[in-house]
């Protein structure tokens, strides 16, 4: 395809009204409000539903909700969730419960944040936080624990205790 | 043949089914599912949890005593004012049978919802989640929501039933299928319900928990997550499981199973139906004799004795190959005896005969049957051993060891020569999969593979050849031994056999009663062999 050129001005081969446009463009930001936030110090403002990085949480009690139904696990599209079930201690509070993770991993270097085992999840044990960047040394790191997977998520408020009056 | 055969119609489909036979099975024949509880095909007949209700009429008759037909060239029928239970109602000639007339499917809401009204929210922490009839057929055929407001009747939960199970009252339907197991199949009768109403509640009198060989099997047939295996209790849910078809190693019965496994952990066995061999039972000895495949003592490199450090030393693969092919080339033929499981499949015992003519046993292995699955003979493969050349007279290896006749061993996973004895020998080969006395004696150990991680066949004590799928790759280390034993052949100036089909081929052409099989041929459910 042949492409005709088109015929420039006078004004326009000069040049010079082009780039005191430019100029202009610069200048009049100048005074503006500034649009850079200086992260990682200054953090970003988080709206309501925000998904960050998917965490367990307690129930008021102080119980951990998950019981290892393994359904988050089975819905993950990366496959980050990996879910040891285990027993509840015998004699405990939360006995009537019997089942609960005795590990439960998240390959952060996997998850995508989309939020399926937030959706999944019959007891309301896991959500997607707000913690948006987690970082770390190297790939073992990234592996959240159970420990500081319920440390992250802290507890949850909420009024139905499926378990408690079992 | 026509007289032990009734013409029938199931939702319009034109079914002949025996005589006697019922309305589920006569369904099943035509491809309808009718939803049921307590109905199982082995057990007698209970009627209780009404989930088989079905339309059933007959065709009306003229005065004539021959179908009427209707103004739209339809025959008429009269169907009965109520539903009838599918189960305990046989075929007749010309019933017409609906079983998705909203008559029936009302019916069906119905009894989900009695079903459910007590039935705990425990679906996150039960077990049977995932294989449970309740789950399926309410999403099948009951109702979305529950109109029910009331507090649900409490009853125990987490009762130990006896060592093996537990049981949770509260999951029970009360359909019965463990009592009429316990009572019918497994023969002692310890099951019964106590209470009324929705108070009905499953137990056993004190003292008389279910001690039979067979308790395990009513957890497969408890259609909801009432009764529990505490092997399989909390360990993984059964939709991550990978069901492979198999063969219980345990005994000369060869129930056939399956073998539930993800990634490289075999989970559960559960038996598999086969009316030849065990119908759909198994027994408890051979259902929870599987721990071995993952055990963490496992023989995962091949070693050599070194004579000169006095201490094992690990070795490559193909080194181990050739030293081992080094040290047989040297040994006299007339010298060299072997000795094979008969836990091992026939495929390897055949090539394990190759390396002697002269000196070839199997180990016998007798333990306590009962009447009914459980053989005396322990050995799974014991008809394979015969028919491969191997004698059950291992005695006669002992005594040539003992005269200094025999001075090199070939052991296939045995443990059964005394070290005095092996401490003679020259040289001993020995291919096990965990390390015993036998073991520690070799002077070349290569590892193998349990039956869950090969291919094969067994022969049972009824002469059937049934075949053996790997469910799992094979230990990291490890090689199954048909590939061992092949190598080592073809090193020796044998052929080589890449596949298992190709092995078994072979021992067709060689062993007459096998001729004319393949492993294709066996199929899932095994042929019996010409003895």
């Amino acid at each position: 395809m042949l492409v005709q050129r088109p015929k420039l001005t006078f004004w326009e081969r000069l040049y010079l009204p082009q780039v005191l446009q430019g100029l202009w463009q610069t200048l009049s930001h100048i005074p503006r409000k500034k649009f850079t936030r200086q992260y990682p110090e200054e953090k970003p403002p988080l709206y309501g539903k925000y998904r960050g990085a998917p965490e367990l949480v307690r129930d008021p009690d102080g119980r951990v909700k998950c019981v290892a139904c393994q359904l988050c696990e089975f819905v993950c599209p990366p496959k980050a969730i990996r879910v040891v079930p285990g027993f509840r201690k015998e004699g405990a509070s939360d006995a009537s419960v019997e089942k609960e993770p005795s590990d439960f991993i998240i390959n952060m270097n996997r998850c995508i944040f989309c939020g399926f085992c937030e959706e999944v999840c019959p007891e309301e044990a896991i959500f997607l936080l707000r913690d948006f960047s987690v970082s770390g040394y190297s790939r073992e790191e990234m592996q959240f624990h159970k420990d500081k997977l319920l440390e992250l998520g802290g507890v949850r408020e909420d009024k139905i205790q499926k378990w408690k009056n079992k | 043949m026509a007289d032990n055969t009734v013409n029938l119609t199931i939702d319009d489909k034109a079914v002949v089914a025996p005589k006697g036979m019922n309305l589920i099975e006569a369904a099943k024949l035509v491809g309808i599912e009718i939803p049921h509880y307590c109905y199982h095909p082995k057990l007698c007949i209970a009627g209780n949890c009404r989930m088989c209700l079905v339309d059933v009429g007959m065709p009306k008759l003229g005065a004539d005593r021959k179908p009427e037909i209707g103004s739209d060239g339809k025959m008429v029928v009269m169907f009965g004012p109520k539903l009838v239970i599918g189960c305990n109602t046989t075929v007749a000639d010309g019933m017409v049978v609906l079983t998705k007339s909203p008559k029936v499917v009302k019916a069906r809401e119905g009894v989900m919802e009695f079903l459910l009204i007590n039935h705990p929210l425990d679906c996150p922490i039960c077990d049977q989640a995932g294989e449970c009839r309740l789950q399926e057929f309410s999403v099948d055929y009951g109702k979305a929501e529950s109109r029910f407001v009331e507090e649900k009747v409490h009853k125990p939960k987490k009762t130990a039933l006896n060592a093996k199970i537990t049981l949770d009252d509260e999951r029970c339907i009360l359909c019965s299928r463990c009592i009429r197991f316990m009572r019918d199949v497994a023969g002692q009768d310890c099951l019964g319900f106590i209470q009324r109403g929705s108070h009905s509640t499953l137990t056993c009198y004190l003292g008389n928990e279910p001690k039979t060989n067979y308790d395990l099997n009513i957890v497969d047939i408890c259609p909801v997550g009432a009764l529990t295996s505490n092997d399989f209790r909390f360990q993984q849910r059964v939709w991550f499981l990978k069901q492979t078809k198999s063969i219980c190693p345990n005994c000369a019965t060869g129930c056939n199973t399956v073998i539930w496994s993800r990634e490289d952990v075999v989970y559960r066995q559960t038996p598999r139906d086969n009316n030849d061999v065990n119908q759909c039972w198994m027994c408890d000895y051979g259902r929870i004799n599987y721990k071995f495949i993952n055990d963490p003592h496992r023989l995962t490199t091949p070693s050599v004795k070194s004579a000169t450090l006095g201490q094992r030393v690990n070795l490559t693969w193909p080194e181990a190959i050739r030293q081992v092919v080094d040290k047989l080339r040297a040994a006299k033929r007339d010298s060299l005896a072997v000795i094979g499981s008969a836990r091992a499949t026939t495929e390897e015992l055949y090539l394990l005969k190759k390396f002697s003519p002269s000196f070839a046993a199997y180990i016998p292995r007798v333990g306590t049957g009962d009447n009914f699955l459980l053989n005396t003979d322990r050995n799974p493969n014991a008809a394979g051993a015969m028919l491969t050349g191997f004698s059950s007279d291992y005695s006669v290896i002992a005594d040539g060891i003992a005269d200094g006749k025999i001075k090199t061993l070939i052991v296939l996973g045995e443990d059964a020569i005394v070290p005095e004895l092996l401490a003679k020998l020259e040289l001993l080969i020995v291919l096990d999969i965990l390390p015993g006395k036998t073991t520690e004696a070799a002077h070349y150990i290569l590892p193998g593979v349990t039956f869950a991680e090969k291919s094969g066949t067994f022969i049972n004590a009824k002469n059937r050849i049934q075949r053996l799928n790997p469910a799992i790759p094979p230990l990291v280390g490890t090689k199954p031994e048909h590939l061992i034993l092949s190598a080592l052949l073809a090193e020796l100036g044998g052929k080589r056999y890449a596949t298992i089909q190709e092995v078994f081929a072979d021992m067709t052409r060689d062993v007459p009663a096998l001729a004319g099989l393949n492993l294709s041929k066996i199929g899932d459910s095994g042929v019996e062999v010409k003895s």
